[in-house]
């Protein structure tokens, strides 16, 4: 039986219809057309359909659609500005940090997670926390670098 | 087209209330990272989903003048970011920080990591080796039960289809008391322990005056090692010391061997655990 | 080409032109595609390694309300094994058809058998389970030992081996064999002071793409049909399907989406043809997208190897004769890579006498697909061990025994041509004088040297610039963008036209748009793609000076084209590109320049990596500590792009050489069909790779161009695995390097 819930997406009120049993993820991407939060595994390690549901990151195949229900949800449609780009966006540009890009949006909303938790952190608690964003592409050496970049730019208030 | 219905009642009360007004199958929903993973298999079932995350009391942790009251449906991501916790049950927290990614961690629960009941749970060694006791609610009242004794058997818990896990109590350490945790496994995150061991150890005037072992998945649910901590009392935890506890964890283990090891690879390994995690322990309860 | 030459463009670290969509998920991938009316399909796949279908009947699931259509193997009328066994037919289609969907016989667990279009995903997972498959199970054959045994269980009655001097009169699991040889072997080895041999093991790996194969598609009798799916080749996707479907060209339309991955396991179809079946039955588009766990256990993983390597030297390192016997498991179906493997296994090295043999074998595993580099890895990682353990044995650095063998300009290889100017030496100095081979190891610490090589490939590409009236671009190319391409093709077309790189917006178009494109594979793209972007630029610019010759009244030969502007070299005119653009209209309407090539030339990229570690000798786990990663690029037209492939091909060795392996049941069930048990590595588990870009340029690309997608992936196996054995004192010959089988090699040796 479908069941309706009323929840925030991107600082915007969003309604719809779901079954119990559909996750957040199903429901993101296949009735809201919110595609930029991609499956990469379906459960839970791989992290690419990283979001955030109340400010906290989790990965959207491991919660229900339902349970967003008077939740503030926060996707990589709602990083950037309108067309300003937020700058852990930009310097994941700069330091080449993305090559398919299929990781790129879990790994931006979790990056911008990290940095808000901890804006200083040592590339080795940046590494552990993105652990579980996998990323077959880049060897992570550049992801790294873009995160201790954007992690200085945004502590100098830039 | 299926019979999943969705519940998250507001109060123990009314979950309890729940739980015994429904037939067919009941899932609590705490973190979620294991149900919905199961969910995913059973297309077409009927079932009751309860979110117990509406429920003020299990999402909280308190810590009173002799004890740690865990809301079991706290995050992990929570949990571990209470530096009061931490300075009380450090071998707790890392469990609980250990627990799959940041992610996972954001919705991941002690009290989901124990009554989904797997072998290789990581928090349940933690909080068998502090001694901690399971509060239950049902319709009969409540009742309480030790941690090491919660667990069952793979995937099954003491706990009847009515019964809700509504508490964790650990009480507050004595002095010079600390806990470590360890676990193995082939990279640095993300995977599903080959064995685990947490030691809490009592250390004064150099000697060990009290100690408790647990070890994961080395055996069907995780096990206290009486014999481990046994090695331990009355030492000067000291090299030898800890290689007898280190024998008596691997004698106590009776894993299997599946994709994540072999019998006896996770033999040794636990013992390898339960000394680095009882010298560990015993550091921080020197103050070192 | 001069390499004096200063460009503007290339060389720098641009922001790539698809990058704003792919940091903002904006970029639409393989499964972001719904369509109105939309069916989902799903595939039902077998729950045995190996066994006869002895009864199929999908009338249940046909009954189905909500389920549209059904489609199975006798959907693909042009293909079949009567007409192959006539001679009429062609092998490799009716095998692709068969590991798509079964023939009568599954191959593997998790081969597909049928599919089914349903209104919901839901109702195609219902209807999977109402149709009804009898089986009787055969053994399953799980390794090349098994395969190759006389009384093994024979996948293919139809298969007898291919390349024996005698013609077999029973089938055989072993597809072929090939013999490369060069002077005489045994006489190099009766040289030889010494002599290192050694066998080895690699494991089943997977790409391990973050994107699981996907495809929408919507059959259309009345013009093209389209199919929409992650592909690193749509044009080879859309020959594939149109073969299976008989079809003409010309009557399917590929679209690529954005690819999350391939490293060549997306040069393939697994869906597309039978979705376009199901659309073609139902009426209706059909979107199919894989689990995480049917693309480990269906899509296609990397080959399984079992090598022999023996190679001599005089005692000063001078090699005298190398041998290897290489034998690659195909999976299900013919065609390891066990040619590239025979073909690269020594090719670093300038020997005189070199014996190689290779075996193509069939076991009850997924059929194999490329793997960046594909079938090197595996026999270089070999080669190399017995490399560094003939360097130890010698007292010898063993980047100096490299070099004294190293293959150059002229070395005559084991597969066919001299080399010409290649950078293995410039690597092999750059890798001694660097900063990680200057640190001292720790203690506990170990460290492995290994080289690689990668023939790298050139083929056909089709590019047409269409330039606007404002004097901006549109390059319409065809090869899949798996890595940053576009950047590349842009960079190469503003230093070539001479106008700034906002001018110019290069696309990957569907096949309708420009002419054919092989696939995006053997590191083709930067390469071959960027010499038809080169030579459709050269097309434009000699339109443009045309246009500006008519507008002066002087011929073309008058016109020179520099920094964007005609040059009137009879006179003091200058006219931009934009304002040559801008007047078209007049000049014989609007400009567009074309590149079609057959690209010849391809440089060889060799590249040497350093590997240092550290193991937990009471656990068996090994960490890397510090890694580099040095490659010839021919020229870095990207910089940050091309230190990505080389930092991506180093994470996917480790991987390979530490704990990635697929892992079966006695049954022939893989156990770690996920990413929680087949552990690619995380961020966490790798330090910095760091890089040094060599750039020895190859002389057929106008701007010295090598391939660099591959050859990384080749040398960490063989540095992750000297530097373990390093560590811990003991032979390494298996991979992974897994603890339990570390802390075993350890426990051995102590008894």
């Amino acid at each position: 039986m479908k069941t309706h819930v009323t929840t925030d997406i991107n600082d915007e009120a969003v309604e719809f219809l779901c079954e119990p049993q559909h996750t957040l993820l199903h429901v993101l991407r296949n009735e809201l057309g919110l595609t930029g939060t991609k499956e990469g595994c379906g459960s839970g390690d791989c992290g690419a359909c990283s979001v955030t549901v109340n400010g906290r990151l989790v990965c959207a195949c491991l919660v229900l659609a339902v349970e967003a229900d008077g939740a503030k949800i926060g996707t990589i449609e709602g990083v950037a500005n309108r067309d300003s780009l937020h700058i852990i966006q930009e310097k994941y540009l700069e330091h080449a940090a993305l090559q398919c890009g299929i990781c790129t949006p879990g790994l931006i909303v979790s990056t911008q997670a990290l940095l808000e938790e901890n804006p200083n952190p040592t590339e080795q608690e940046a590494r552990y926390f993105l652990a579980g964003n996998l990323c077959r592409c880049t060897g992570y050496d550049k992801i790294i670098r873009a995160v201790m970049d954007a992690a200085q730019c945004l502590r100098q208030g830039a | 087209m299926t019979g999943t219905s969705y519940r998250s009642p507001e109060s123990i009360e009314e979950a309890v209330d729940l739980l015994a007004a429904s037939s067919g199958t009941v899932d609590i929903l705490a973190g979620g990272t294991d149900l919905i993973i199961q969910m995913q298999g059973s297309i077409g079932d009927q079932r009751l989903i309860i979110n117990v995350k509406h429920i003020s009391e299990m999402m909280q942790a308190t810590l009173t003048d002799d004890a740690l009251l865990l809301g079991p449906a706290m995050c992990c991501a929570e949990l571990t970011s209470r530096a009061d916790i931490k300075q009380w049950f450090p071998g707790l927290i890392e469990s609980a920080y250990l627990i799959g990614s940041s992610q996972v961690q954001g919705r991941a629960s002690v009290g989901g990591n124990l009554c989904n009941a797997s072998p290789a749970a990581d928090t349940i060694p933690a909080l068998i080796a502090l001694g901690a006791v399971c509060h239950i609610v049902g319709p009969s009242g409540e009742r309480s039960v030790n941690a090491e004794d919660f667990v069952t058997g793979v995937s099954s818990n003491c706990m009847a289809d009515n019964e809700l896990l509504r508490c964790i109590q650990i009480a507050r350490p004595e002095p010079n008391t600390a806990d470590a945790y360890l676990r193995f496994i082939p990279r640095s995150e993300m995977d599903i322990a080959v064995a685990g061991a947490a030691v809490s150890v009592t250390v004064n005037d150099g000697v060990c005056t009290s100690a408790r072992v647990a070890i994961g998945a080395v055996a069907t649910t995780a096990l206290l090692v009486p014999a481990a901590a046994a090695a331990l009392v009355g030492s000067d935890l000291g090299e030898d010391a800890l290689d007898a506890a280190a024998a008596a964890s691997t004698l106590a283990a009776k894993p299997i061997t599946d994709r994540r090891g072999t019998v006896e690879f996770r033999k040794h390994i636990v013992g390898v655990l339960t000394k680095r995690a009882a010298g560990i322990a015993a550091a921080r309860a020197r103050g070192n | 080409m001069s390499e004096a030459k200063q460009y503007k463009y290339i060389g720098q670290r641009t922001i790539r032109p698809d990058g704003f969509d792919k940091v903002t998920g904006r970029a639409n991938y393989g499964a972001d595609l719904s369509l109105p009316g939309m069916l989902w399909g799903k595939v039902l796949r077998s729950p045995y390694a190996h066994a006869l279908i002895t009864k199929l009947d999908t009338s249940r699931a046909e009954a189905h309300p909500d389920v549209l259509a059904v489609a199975g193997f006798e959907d693909f009328p042009s293909v079949n094994a009567e007409a192959f066994a006539a001679g009429n037919g062609d092998s490799g289609m009716l095998d692709l058809a068969r590991n798509i969907l079964a023939d009568k016989k599954v191959l593997y667990h998790g081969h597909a058998i049928v599919a089914v279009a349903a209104r919901t995903e839901e109702a195609a997972a219902q209807a999977l389970q109402l149709i009804d498959v009898e089986y009787e199970v055969l053994p399953p054959v799980m390794s090349i030992e098994q395969a190759i045994k006389e009384d093994a269980a024979v996948l293919h009655e139809d298969m007898f081996t291919q390349g024996l001097a005698d013609t077999p009169s029973a089938p055989s699991n072993i597809a072929s064999r090939m013999e490369l040889k060069k002077g005489d072997v045994a006489a190099g080895f009766a040289q030889a002071d010494i002599i290192v041999e050694r066998e080895f093991s690699t494991p089943t790996v997977h790409q391990g793409y973050i994107e699981p194969h996907a495809t929408t598609v919507r059959f259309d009798d009345n013009g093209p049909s389209m199919v929409w799916c992650p592909t690193q080749g749509h044009f080879d996707v859309r020959a594939s399907t149109a073969r299976l479907l008989n079809m003409e060209l010309g009557q399917i339309k590929v679209v690529a989406s954005e690819i999350g991955g391939g490293f060549g396991g997306k040069t393939t179809v697994y869906l597309e043809p039978v979705a376009l079946v199901l659309s073609r039955k139902a009426g209706r588009p059909v979107k199919m997208v894989m689990s995480r766990d049917e693309v480990f256990r269906a899509s296609g993983p990397a080959s399984a190897s079992k090598s022999r390597i023996k190679i001599g030297a005089k005692s000063d390192g001078t090699l005298t004769a190398v041998e290897a016997s290489l034998y690659y498991e195909a999976g299900a179906f013919k065609g390891s890579p066990m040619a590239p493997g025979c073909m690269t296994v020594f090719t670093p090295y300038d020997v005189e006498n070199m014996w190689v043999e290779g075996f193509d074998v069939v076991v009850n595993k997924a059929k194999a697909a490329a793997y960046r580099a594909p079938g090197a890895p595996q026999a270089e990682f070999a080669a190399e061990m017995v490399m560094n353990e003939l360097a130890e044995k010698l007292a010898m650095d063993p980047i100096d025994l490299r070099l004294l063998n190293a293959a150059k300009a002229g070395t005559q290889t084991l597969y066919g041509p001299k080399l010409k100017e290649v950078g293995l030496v410039q690597c092999l100095q750059a890798a001694k004088t660097s900063e990680q081979y200057q640190t001292v190891l720790a203690s506990g610490e170990g460290r492995g040297v290994a080289a690689g090589f990668w023939f790298n490939i050139g083929g056909q590409s089709s590019v047409i610039i269409n330039m606007n009236s404002d004097g901006t671009g549109t390059i319409l190319e065809g090869s899949p963008d798996i890595g940053g391409s576009r950047a590349s093709m842009q960079m190469m077309a503003a230093e070539e036209l001479g106008i700034p790189l906002d001018r110019l917006n290069p696309i990957v178009t569907d096949t309708e748009h420009v002419a054919y494109n092989a696939t995006t594979g053997g590191s083709r793209t930067t390469f071959a793609t960027g010499m038809a972007v080169v030579e459709a630029c050269q097309d434009v610019v000699a339109q443009l000076k045309s246009r500006a010759a008519s507008m002066w009244n002087v011929t073309s030969e008058q016109v020179d084209w520099q920094d964007g502007s005609a040059i009137n070299l009879a006179g003091e005119d200058v006219m931009t590109l934009a304002e040559i653009c801008a007047a078209a209209e007049k000049t014989g309407g609007q400009i567009s320049g074309r590149g079609n090539i057959n690209a010849r030339g391809a440089g060889p990229s060799f590249a040497v990596h350093l590997c240092d570690v550290w193991v937990d000798r009471d656990t068996g786990k090994t960490d890397v500590v510090r890694y580099t990663a040095i490659q010839d690029a021919g020229k870095a037209i990207h910089p940050g792009y091309v230190e990505g492939q080389f930092q991506g091909g180093a994470a996917q060795g480790i991987g390979w050489a530490l704990n990635e392996e697929y892992i079966y049941d006695d049954n022939g069930i893989m156990e770690n069909a996920g990413f929680l048990d087949y552990r690619v590595p995380l961020a966490s588990d790798l330090p910095s790779i760091d890089t040094i870009i060599v750039e020895v340029p190859n002389a057929f690309h106008p701007f010295g161009v090598r391939g660099v997608g591959e050859t990384g992936i080749i040398p960490p196996l063989a540095a992750v695995g000297t530097a373990v054995s390093d560590a811990i004192g003991l032979p390494i010959e298996t991979l992974p390097c897994s603890p339990p089988r570390v802390l075993k090699l350890l426990q051995e040796a102590a008894k």
